[in-house]
């Protein structure tokens, strides 16, 4: 446990020296400002596209953010071989990935919540809370997916352009599907049907990250018990089901 | 560097894995993808909006908002596809997309082919009239669909004067090399149609006499039409009044 809580702990700190927290002042300062230009141009509903347009662009914000830090901390990590004295402890290596998922969770939820309390400026209490609970749930799977695809790619690059391209195919797989059912013959070829059979199980395995920080909520519409409960499911059996192919993975390498 | 054989994986590790899977499939097919009704249809975003939205580059996102469009109220195997559909909705997404991409022709395809057969008569009119506007602001490359229109008005709406109307666009309008005879000649033939046999007789005169028809098949076809119009002309001068 104590090894649990030192690395997690030295991650925090590594985000904290990374000046992370600046960073995330810098963005909520730039998009406060943003939103508050977009405010006076507006001639009709400009709380609504001010509040609309800040949450909007600090999700995006806090994404690239986690899923940045995740892959170059570990990349760096393996360059200074700090990876290779850490698995040379007598720990097993479900441990150290534990761990390191662990300290990027505290790093996503403390961004979270420094994101969703400029909200709270302009929207309901209740609404920023669900906001809040649901951003950090989506940052969670996108650290955990971030520290799969470096594990397994283990550069940079390759490692932010899977990781990229996952939450854009995550979030714009409920549509492709609606696309892809939507014919407009009254034919349907072999090719229809394999194309939306191969649409549908790629979709099966996507977490439904479209569902989850609504801007809606935040105005007005909050969701409800079953639907709170359902993105929370979501989140945390998506972040068990990327570990475990991360462990996989990791017990599989020659270190 | 070699990997390890799956053995070294501990079995826990496997066995969250093969769990945590089956749990997302079920979870994810126990929340089915609705498909939009007519009423989900949203206006559409102002132009300044979506040319924000396509970083510069309004192709491709006019090719995916006409997929993001089709999708809605439409049932495979449906008998009446976009009937609940708001057509002034429609139209607006059609415009903007038209206005994303003008040389595109899925829009007017999708107005003329699906939008404007449905069996509302009101709403195949509005359709057809956008055809007919959105024709005038490009006919050598719109020609084709309101030659369609112009079909749906006849045969369908069985309204002659909206299909000569649109004909007579066509043949006002679309003046250039590509636009096949045929095409130019549609009006004529509703004219004859409505037994405006004067006015065909001149205007099928008028196509032989300014040269060119060029293809002695299609000459002589109209050469025969003419014939018949005339002797329908001479009948009629001869039949007496009662």
């Amino acid at each position: 446990m104590s090894f649990i809580l030192t690395v997690a702990g030295t991650t925090v700190l590594e985000a904290l020296r990374n000046r992370l927290a600046w960073l995330a002042a810098a963005v909520v300062g730039a998009s406060l400002a943003l939103a508050q230009f977009l405010n006076q141009v507006a001639i009709a509903e400009s709380l609504q596209i001010q509040l609309a347009l800040l949450a909007a662009l600090l999700r995006v914000a806090a994404v690239f953010i986690v899923a940045t830090f995740v892959i170059t901390s570990m990349v760096r990590e393996a360059n200074d071989k700090v990876t290779e004295l850490l698995l040379s402890q007598p720990v097993p290596r479900s441990t150290y990935f534990v761990a390191k998922l662990a300290g990027y969770s505290l790093v996503a939820a403390a961004l979270a919540v420094g994101f969703s309390l400029p909200l709270a400026l302009f929207a309901p209490v209740s609404g920023v809370l669900v906001w809040a609970a649901s951003l950090m749930c989506e940052l969670m799977i996108v650290a955990s997916v971030s520290l799969f695809c470096v594990v397994s790619l283990t550069q940079v690059l390759s490692a932010f352009a899977a990781t990229a391209g996952f939450y854009l195919l995550s979030r714009s797989m409920t549509a492709m599907q609606v696309i892809a059912s939507a014919s407009v013959t009254n034919e349907h070829t072999i090719a229809d049907s394999v194309i939306t059979a191969v649409v549908n199980a790629i979709a099966l395995i996507l977490p439904g990250i479209d569902r989850m920080t609504r801007t809606e909520w935040l105005l007005g519409a909050s969701p409800g018990t079953g639907e709170a409960l359902g993105l929370l499911g979501q989140g945390a059996l998506y972040v068990v089901l990327i570990s475990s192919a991360t462990l996989f993975d990791l017990h599989r390498k020659n270190l | 560097m070699s990997e390890r054989p799956v053995s070294h994986v501990p079995r826990s590790v496997l066995a969250v894995l093969a769990a945590a899977l089956i749990g997302q499939a079920s979870f994810k097919s126990w929340q089915p993808v609705e498909l939009p009704e007519a009423s989900d249809l949203p206006p559409p975003p102002g132009m300044s909006s979506l040319r924000l939205a396509s970083f510069g580059d309004p192709i491709p996102l006019a090719k995916l908002l006409m997929l993001y469009l089709q999708a809605f109220d439409y049932r495979a195997g449906s008998v009446t596809p976009y009937r609940s559909l708001d057509y002034e909705v429609v139209q607006q997404w059609l415009s903007r997309v038209l206005r994303l991409d003008p040389t595109g022709q899925y829009p007017l395809l999708a107005a003329s082919r699906l939008y404007a057969e449905v069996p509302d008569e009101a709403k195949a009119r509005k359709m057809l009239d956008f055809v007919y506007e959105q024709f005038l602001l490009d006919p050598e490359r719109r020609w084709p669909w309101l030659a369609h229109a112009a079909v749906i008005a006849k045969h369908r709406l069985n309204d002659l004067p909206l299909a000569r109307r649109y004909a007579a666009a066509i043949q006002q309008h679309a003046t250039g090399p590509s636009v096949p005879l045929w095409a130019r000649q549609m009006q004529a033939f509703i004219l004859e149609d409505m037994d405006e046999l004067e006015t065909a007789r001149v205007m099928i005169g008028g196509f032989l006499a300014s040269g060119s028809v060029t293809d002695p098949a299609e000459a002589r076809f109209l050469e025969q039409r003419l014939h018949e119009i005339e002797d329908r002309l001479k009948n009629r001068v001869h039949v007496p009044r009662k």
